[in-house]
């Protein structure tokens, strides 16, 4: 009871932590930190795998650091161009069977009528001339925004990380991810 | 008073966001307070170089138009 009573009076006489306001005081202006975007390239199609590309690229000549966390279908288009089918068993090959993997074959998530949404799509971004995944993707590379494998996706695709693209960063896990994200001053999941 | 450009980047033709990713790319080298040219025929370039410019504090000097062609002159942060 007397403890109850008592802890209030405790707080309320302690001065507050003036830490993070003097910090913020101190701090001289324009000084701010890099922003950061980290993307979770999840997809692997591709209207979905173009915007990653896009954005990641303008993030980075934008001076914003960009981070890609590359998981699921959306490693295949990771898969370098001289390699086919891929894995250790035969439902690994199956999927890269079904699948092209590499950054040229990629489909669209509707419309994709056996590859004729994607050839179209591929005939009007020549006619307006605009950058292909491919470019966007060695444009973004060379601007430094870095490309993080998800490990267990490898894994149980059976991609090594000699099939992958050498721009490529150290495989990791969920945990990196949440930590890029919960750092990061926007997060998306494409 | 013309300006002293360092450098040119024509982005004539270019659809976004090829025009900043080159842009960008050729005012890394120049140095502090250097002059960057910039032509381009995208019109989302009006919005996105004066973005651009306030992302990354490089200043927007200059903006014209002529004849479709959009011409941005930048000065390096």
């Amino acid at each position: 009871m007397t403890m109850i009573v008592e802890r209030p009076d405790e707080v309320a006489s302690q001065p507050l932590p003036p830490v993070p306001e003097a910090q913020a005081a101190s701090e001289p202006e324009g000084s701010v930190r890099t922003k950061q975007l980290v993307i979770i390239n999840w997809s692997g199609e591709l209207d979905k795998v173009w915007p990653v590309m896009i954005l990641s690229s303008t993030a980075a000549a934008s001076g914003v650091q960009c981070k890609v966390f590359v998981t699921f279908w959306g490693l295949l288009p990771f898969v370098k161009d001289q390699k086919r089918i891929i894995g250790d068993n035969w439902m690994q090959k199956m999927l890269t069977l079904m699948q092209r993997p590499g950054i040229d074959h990629l489909k669209l998530s509707k419309m994709n009528f056996l590859g004729m949404g994607p050839w179209m799509m591929g005939s009007l971004r020549k006619q307006y001339n605009v950058a292909s995944p491919r470019e966007l993707l060695e444009a973004a590379t060379a601007l430094g925004v870095e490309f993080i494998p998800c490990q267990m996706t490898m894994d149980m695709f059976g991609l090594k990380r000699e099939d992958l693209i050498d721009e490529m960063g150290e495989p990791a896990g969920a945990a990196t991810a949440i930590e890029l994200m919960t750092e990061a001053d926007a997060s998306l999941f494409i | 008073m013309t300006l002293q450009i360092s450098t040119s980047v024509d982005a004539r033709g270019l659809s976004c966001p090829m025009p900043i990713v080159k842009t960008a790319q050729a005012i890394k080298p120049l140095t502090s307070g250097d002059l960057l040219e910039v032509l381009a025929t995208d019109p989302g370039s009006v919005k996105d170089f004066a973005a651009w410019s306030r992302t990354t504090g490089n200043e927007l000097v200059e903006q014209t138009t002529d004849g479709g062609v959009f011409r941005f002159v930048l000065r390096r942060k």
